[in-house]
């Protein structure tokens, strides 16, 4: 039962998967677009797990599905983009979309040829039960792969201090901005007096 | 054994092999039935824990506010949660008009399903799981943070502007909160040297000064706040603040549709508290390990006994503050996450790393 039921979820998901890959780019409406990438995420996530590979599949979730997308959603929701009919005159983009296309097809194709999937030559691992992936993964990317991995973590900083840049752009003046430590350190003396004042006689 | 990549059709001797697997397929359709059974008795456990969540909840503000709670239906009102379920039931579920009505319905679901979902890798005592994998807590985590679909289609598929207001705020403050507890799962993680469930519970052996909550104090207190956060409750549930934006992101929702978003928070809440319990609490694991006739008198107690307790203290915790403590105001919320739990969590992984380097103390040393 067990070769049945992870080919039933195999076939399954794989279905879901093209399915929703299709629908991000048929769909018309960007937030329908968005959450079909997510189902297609998630059941690339499904396939992952299949090959055992359980802590890639489950980054995957929380990085991609769980942070990711939403930022994404989050953007198209605000953006309240105008869903209007489709635009007219894609003729003069057509010749170009079929020579993409057809670069694209001829790259799969020779990347992805029916030798290299053979199922005699290329043996799936499998692992024991107390495998485990994640400690697996950890000593090759703390070692063989240090130095690649601290490139992108350094990509990633510049990345983030530069998208601050842009959008900051100084304080203005008058900001209503709340500093914590000043609240704290303020005394009764500051704010309040306290006034004698001798009661007036009728 | 994975062999699912045979697109060129399966070898005679495998065929052969299919063939002579089906004596044992009654064997394997017991199996199936076995853990159906089992999920199901964690899901009706589930359901009653959080219909007497709600009595609890209205019960406990009900005597902090010195006021009695329910007490009609049913004896002391302990039959107030069915009555509120079949209320709910009965209720008609109107579909706005202009509302996107797949996603609308998708929603709710989408809020219950993975607080479900988390439940499958609790330990409950030792050997007592749905499913022990390797990658317990990351699949948890994976599970919560898939929790903020619901909320966010909820919000936008309504077509209203509370609702996408709420969804908006709600998954902002999520995604915040969401990095401090995962870097408070970290330190716990560096602790245990192991992402199961229950190698980190029995790492925490040998009585409550070894538990994690000790020597990962400002993690344990991290994560609890960030489990208040992730949750959308008091004092951070400004995604239903109902003196702003009425009732966030469920205020098209009526009937059973409103009943999954509360179930699904309900749950939720649950579920992180029996996460605290197992990661900083000691689990299953008795508190008076290691005295010497305490140990003994209460030996015969189960371990279940005690991590129910310990789970039930964390969802008192969570109504205790709900009923003290006033709503944050959105900027603050963003302040507190980022500017104060973040560098804390940070601070105290570095911490961690030299402890376990150096074998600080009972709990690194091993």
């Amino acid at each position: 039962m067990g070769l049945i039921l992870q080919q039933t979820v195999f076939y399954a998901f794989s279905a879901i998967l093209l399915f929703s890959a299709a629908m991000v780019v048929l769909s018309i409406n960007p937030v329908r677009a968005v959450l079909f990438l997510v189902l297609a995420f998630f059941c690339a996530c499904i396939l992952w797990m299949l090959l055992q590979a359980e802590f890639l599949a489950l980054v995957l979730i929380f990085v991609y599905i769980g942070a990711v997308m939403t930022l994404f959603l989050f953007v198209i929701m605000m953006l309240n983009l105008d869903i209007g009919p489709p635009r007219k005159g894609w003729l003069p983009y057509l010749p170009l979309a079929v020579l993409v296309l057809g670069l694209f097809i001829i790259a799969a194709v020779s990347a992805l040829k029916p030798e290299y999937f053979d199922p005699d030559v290329y043996q799936v691992v499998t692992q024991p039960e107390n495998y485990s992936n994640t400690k697996a993964l950890g000593a090759v990317l703390y070692t063989e792969y240090v130095y690649p991995f601290e490139l992108a973590a350094v990509l990633l900083l510049v990345a983030i201090i530069s998208a601050i840049c842009l959008a900051f752009r100084g304080k203005r003046p008058g900001g209503k901005a709340q500093r914590i430590s000043e609240q704290l350190v303020v005394r009764r003396k500051d704010r309040v007096s306290l006034i004698n004042m001798p009661s007036e006689k009728k | 054994m994975i062999r699912i990549y045979d697109f060129k059709g399966v070898s005679n001797q495998e065929k052969k092999n299919d063939f002579s697997k089906r004596e044992y397929s009654v064997q394997d359709l017991l199996l199936l039935v076995w853990i159906v059974a089992k999920v199901l008795l964690v899901v009706i456990c589930l359901l009653g824990v959080v219909a007497y969540l709600t009595l609890a909840e209205r019960k406990v503000i009900g005597f902090i506010q010195s006021r009695i709670g329910p007490n009609r239906v049913g004896p002391q009102g302990l039959l107030q949660p069915i009555a509120d379920a079949l209320k709910l039931l009965q209720k008609e579920i109107i579909f706005p008009t202009a509302s996107n009505k797949y996603l609308f319905i998708i929603a709710p679901i989408l809020t219950m399903t993975p607080a479900l979902a988390a439940w499958a890798v609790i330990p409950f005592d030792q050997g007592m799981m749905l499913a022990n994998i390797n990658a317990g807590v990351l699949f948890l985590f994976a599970m919560t943070s898939l929790g903020v679909y619901g909320v966010l289609i909820s919000g936008w598929s309504s077509n209203s502007k509370y609702a996408l207001f709420g969804a908006l705020r709600a998954s902002a403050q999520t995604i915040s909160y969401e990095i401090a507890m995962g870097f408070a799962l970290v330190g716990v993680l560096m602790a245990a040297d192991s992402m199961n469930l229950q190698e980190i519970v029995l790492r925490q052996q040998g009585g409550i000064w070894h538990w994690y909550w000790l020597p990962l104090l400002p993690l344990f207190v991290v994560y609890w706040i960030s489990a208040m956060a992730e949750t959308n409750r008091a004092p951070f549930d400004v995604s239903e603040g109902e003196s702003e934006i009425v009732a966030g992101f469920h205020v098209e929702y009526s009937g059973m549709s409103f009943a999954l978003f509360f179930l699904g928070e309900y749950a939720n809440m649950a579920l992180l508290s029996f996460v605290a319990a197992l990661l900083f609490m000691g689990g299953w694991l008795s508190p008076f390990e290691g005295i010497p006739f305490l140990a003994q008198a209460f030996a015969w107690v189960p371990g279940i006994i005690w991590l129910i307790l310990k789970a039930s203290f964390f969802l008192f915790l969570y109504l205790w503050v709900r009923a003290t403590f006033p709503r944050y105001r959105y900027d603050q919320i963003m302040y507190l996450g980022w500017k104060v739990l973040i560098p804390v969590t940070i601070v105290w992984i570095i911490v961690v790393g030299f402890a376990i380097q150096f074998g600080v103390g009972p709990w690194f040393s091993h």
